[in-house]
């Protein structure tokens, strides 16, 4: 009875927490963002924190990370140091627009929209909801509130910021635009972070969202993406993962599809306690095209779940999935994919592929892919395995004089490589293999040039 | 494509076959579930005590539970009140030869195909017939019996052998295992009972045959099949009901216990009345069943042809115990109409070195909705275990669904599981490749789809193989040459 008493209590602290603080939450927030926080909490009320109980959260039990107690920033709090100075995110021959988050909160330091494009809006979810919310009144909400994740709603009712970028008709964004979100805070933290990417017919953006943790205290972070890719449109969005140990990460990432268009996405999940990311795509027209791509790497006790959703609701569409995942220790992983054809998506094409190294005897991992097909003149397929590095290959190379441990390192690279290869920004590609590698060495994976002391 | 459209059309018309009903004196208790019919249905069997706690206690449980509700399955609401529990024939299920078979039941066997006389002379099978859940004959127990094997009524083995029942009922599917097997537990009325001596390979293809017959009642057997060190057994099972407006229950439990080196061969031709093509009537075909392997380098086989039912939820598992064990699930299910299917296996690796390979063939026409569900759990102690799963569905027509749900478990870095799945349909290329070369688009439907299930239909023993691929052929019909 108590573990029952437990997860009521835990909700309905959170919930208390928004009926106390109902009023700090909408002010300075744009009607668009307050008018759904009821309603949220509510739906959120009626399923509570998951655990594996709930068939979605099978396999990841949230409730131990919410038993920490954490504190919430309501409103945006200042004084912090010139993140621009600090934090070098220096790839070579990679030149984007950079801006900075800090716990979910727009950094006021930023200034990207110079060079960009006219008519491209990228700055504060908080800012354009108040000053501009015909740009995000038809967007916001539309997908994840038909979610019926009650981390979904979590954030719905909480969100106050993000970061929102709008590109117009036709617009051509040439350098990608990298977001990177930073956790920094000197004791336990709550952070809830909403994004919005509206793509309009014809544009054509990259974008690149890094997660860093700062300090070494407990994050909770709990981040909402909506995109809408237009008629026509190029979208490539690629997250990179890098928490510390003592990090629960919970991203939700929705995706719809206008005719014609062309989404490539990518998660590298490098480092990280608990992540779990949902991942959702919508085809809306017909002739659209998805790539969804992830990796991860876990040692020591980290769990990292990948939840797929794929929704062929127009005919003629294909989607692409790999999902990898490389697990040590006693770590644990997780995938869930889920494909549905609805009854007149006719010519459709969706393909789903999860693959899995173990290498210790007490790491875990758990897959569950599914097809739910509804129409006769489709092409789908899924696939999974698990298992170990081929001990063929490894002998291979090791008759041709490579060590052992070297021999493994480059077996894992080239199973990585797959996923890597999907990634469209080449001097991107090449840090991640980087990263990788050193992420295999048991490296802490930071780049050389960034002078802030990932805790990982 | 004219052809192939009124190929199509015709399987989704075809209506059921054994849709008769034998006109034979049944003992019936009224309809309902309490724990007095619980009793009475023990007492009507003249039950040991132990069995009859075993029944109580499987009711208690089954009052604490809920019907599951997570199949991709939409089951209307059933009124566990207005089911009959236990229906027997009237005359006397004790029959020494075949002459003293009431004729009404032996054409029914007839209508049904079990050729039980001839066989009884040619095919070499011995037969066991289970009507509205009473067994009713069983043949050649005397070959059998000369090597040892026990092969009769579940009644009678609670008679004479009550020591091997207590020893395993209950072993692979205990009474609390889910909300069907509870029930059954409480109320299954008959069933077969198989035990294979040690070092014993049963010379003969064992076989069951399933049929309701009386209105309103439920079908709830029980099978416990307990293979010895180092015995061999192949058992068939067969099922039909006759044609009602009415939704009629089949909750059946099947546990077989495979010990040292035994190998357990389980072969199923699932043909129950799939309700007419409007989706009325029909049987709810709510099924457990689970093997063991529990001595080292055991084998347990599962084989099924799935083609009747309104409904089917039936998951036979393996859970494999012993070191070097091996579990195989070969399926074929075809749902046509308005027939619902959410079928699949459970392996449980437990010992090392354990093997299990799953080859499910899904075949949706008309509106019907078909499932594969399955489950692969490798556990930290399982090194070395090995799974490959291959799942195909096939898709008749642009209304019917075909899904695909596997659950994979992998606790340690020696194991290797493999999955996949592909949906497809019979492609215009493979009909065109066929007519280019003289074949007509019908004959080409047929070679497709007898083509697509031969990796399982082969699995078959001889004598069924051909049953099953007459049943495909019905439903099928006009397109297997």
């Amino acid at each position: 009875m108590s573990i029952i008493h437990e997860k009521i209590s835990q909700t309905d602290r959170l919930v208390s927490l928004f009926e106390q603080n109902k009023e700090i939450l909408n002010q300075g927030s744009s009607p668009i963002l307050n008018r759904i926080r009821e309603v949220s909490v509510k739906r959120f009320a009626q399923i509570g924190i998951p655990d594996f109980k709930y068939e979605d959260y099978k396999y990841t039990n949230l409730k131990p990370a919410f038993e920490k107690s954490y504190r919430q920033e309501l409103v945006r709090e200042s004084g912090l140091i010139n993140l621009n100075e600090v934090f070098k995110c220096n790839i070579p021959q990679l030149d984007t627009h950079l801006v900075f988050l800090v716990n979910g909160w727009f950094y006021s330091g930023n200034n990207p929209a110079a060079a960009l494009p006219k008519g491209v809006v990228l700055g504060s979810l908080e800012q354009i909801a108040n000053e501009q919310p015909e740009l995000l009144q038809n967007y916001l909400n539309r997908q994840a509130g038909l979610s019926n994740d009650p981390m979904v709603a979590l954030n719905t009712a909480f969100a106050k910021d993000g970061f929102f970028i709008h590109i117009p008709k036709g617009a051509v964004i040439e350098k990608p635009i990298q977001i990177i979100n930073l956790l920094s805070s000197d004791d336990n933290l709550m952070a809830t972070q909403r994004n919005l990417i509206v793509a309009e017919a014809g544009s054509q953006v990259k974008v690149l969202v890094c997660d860093h943790t700062l300090t070494s205290a407990s994050f909770l972070y709990n981040s909402v993406s909506e995109v809408f890719v237009g008629e026509d449109a190029l979208v490539d969005v690629y997250t990179i993962q890098n928490h510390h140990n003592q990090s629960t990460t919970i991203n939700s990432s929705f995706y719809r599809l206008q005719r014609n268009s062309n989404l490539v996405t990518g998660t590298v999940s490098l480092h990280g306690g608990l992540i779990r990311n949902n991942l959702k795509v919508t085809f809306n027209g017909d002739h659209s095209e998805a790539n969804v791509n992830g990796i991860s790497f876990t040692d020591k006790k980290q769990h990292v779940d990948n939840f797929t959703m794929i929704e062929h609701a127009m005919p003629n569409c294909l989607s692409n999935q790999i999902y990898k995942n490389i697990l040590d220790d006693e770590s644990t992983g997780a995938f869930a994919g889920r494909i549905h054809v609805a009854r007149d998506a006719q010519q459709t094409n969706a393909f789903q592929r999860n693959n899995n190294v173990l290498l210790s005897d007490k790491a875990r991992m758990q897959t569950k892919p599914q097809l739910i097909i509804d129409a006769d003149d489709v092409k789908c397929s899924h696939g999974a395995t698990v298992g170990q590095i081929n001990e063929e290959a490894l002998f291979f190379l090791r008759a041709r004089g490579i060590g052992e441990k070297e021999a493994r390192m480059m077996l894992m690279n080239a199973f990585a490589r797959e996923v890597v290869q999907k990634i469209g920004i080449e001097p991107l590609r090449d840090r991640i293999d980087e990263l990788i590698e050193k992420r295999l060495k048991g490296e802490i994976s930071r780049c050389h040039d960034c002078d802030y002391q990932c805790n990982c | 494509m004219e052809n192939q459209d009124k190929l199509l059309s015709d399987i989704t018309t075809k209506e059921y076959e054994y849709g008769f009903v034998t006109d034979i004196d049944t003992d019936v208790i009224p309809k309902g579930l309490n724990e007095d019919v619980v009793r009475l249905i023990s007492m009507k069997k003249n039950e040991p005590e132990f069995m009859l706690e075993f029944r109580l206690k499987a009711y208690r449980e089954w009052l604490k539970m809920k019907a599951p509700e997570w199949a991709y399955l939409k089951i209307p609401p059933i009124d566990f009140q207005e089911t009959i529990y236990y229906a027997a024939p009237r005359t006397s299920p004790k029959y020494q030869s075949l002459d003293e078979v009431d004729p009404e039941l032996l054409e029914t066997f007839k209508k049904l195909g079990i050729p039980i006389e001839e066989q009884k002379h040619l095919a070499g099978v011995a037969v066991d017939v289970v009507m509205d859940s009473v067994s009713v004959t069983t043949t050649f127990k005397k070959v059998l019996a000369e090597k040892g094997i026990i092969f009769c009524s579940f009644s009678e083995a609670l008679n004479e052998h009550p020591d091997l029942i207590k020893k395993y009922l209950g072993m692979a599917v205990p009474t609390t295992d889910n909300f069907f097997a509870a029930l059954n537990s409480a109320v299954f009325s008959d069933g077969s009972f198989c035990y294979i001596p040690k070092g014993v390979r049963c010379p003969m293809e064992l076989s069951t045959y399933f049929r309701i017959n009386t209105a309103g009642t439920g079908q709830f057997e029980r099978t416990l099949i307990i293979a010895e060190d180092d015995s061999y057994v192949s058992y068939l099972e067969g099922c039909t009901a006759p044609m009602r407006d009415e939704n009629q229950l089949h909750a059946a439990v099947v546990e077989i216990i495979a010990l040292d080196r035994a190998e357990v061969k389980y072969s199923t031709v699932q043909n129950w009345y799939p309700g007419d093509k409007n989706g009325l009537g029909g049987i709810y075909n709510f099924v457990t069943k689970r093997g063991i392997c529990r001595g080292e380098s055991s084998k347990i086989s599962w084989t099924q042809v799935e083609t009747g039912s309104a409904i089917t939820w039936k998951y036979p598992s393996c859970v494999l115990i012993g070191d070097n064990s091996v579990g195989e699930f070969n399926s074929v299910a075809l749902t046509n109409h308005h027939q619902q299917a959410d079928t699949g296996t459970k392996m449980i690796h437990i010992g090392k070195n354990t093997k299990s390979t799953i080859v499910s063939k899904g075949i949706s026409a008309g509106k019907s909705d078909n499932s594969y569900r399955g489950l692969v759990k490798v556990m930290p102690g399982a090194t070395n275990a090995r799974n490959f799963s291959q799942c195909d569905s096939l898709l008749l027509g642009s209304t019917c669904g075909a899904h695909t749900f596997p659950y994979i478990e992998v606790g340690n870095k020696s194991s290797i599981v493999e999955h996949e799945a592909t949906t497809s349909k019979i492609g215009e290329d493979q009909i065109f490749y066929c007519n280019q070369r003289g074949i007509s688009t019908e004959d080409a439907i047929g070679m497709i789809v007898n083509g697509y299930a031969k990796e399982v239909l082969n699995k078959l023993p001889m004598e069924f193989a051909v049953e099953a691929q007459k049943l495909l052929a019905i439903s099928l019909e006009g397109s297997v040459g």
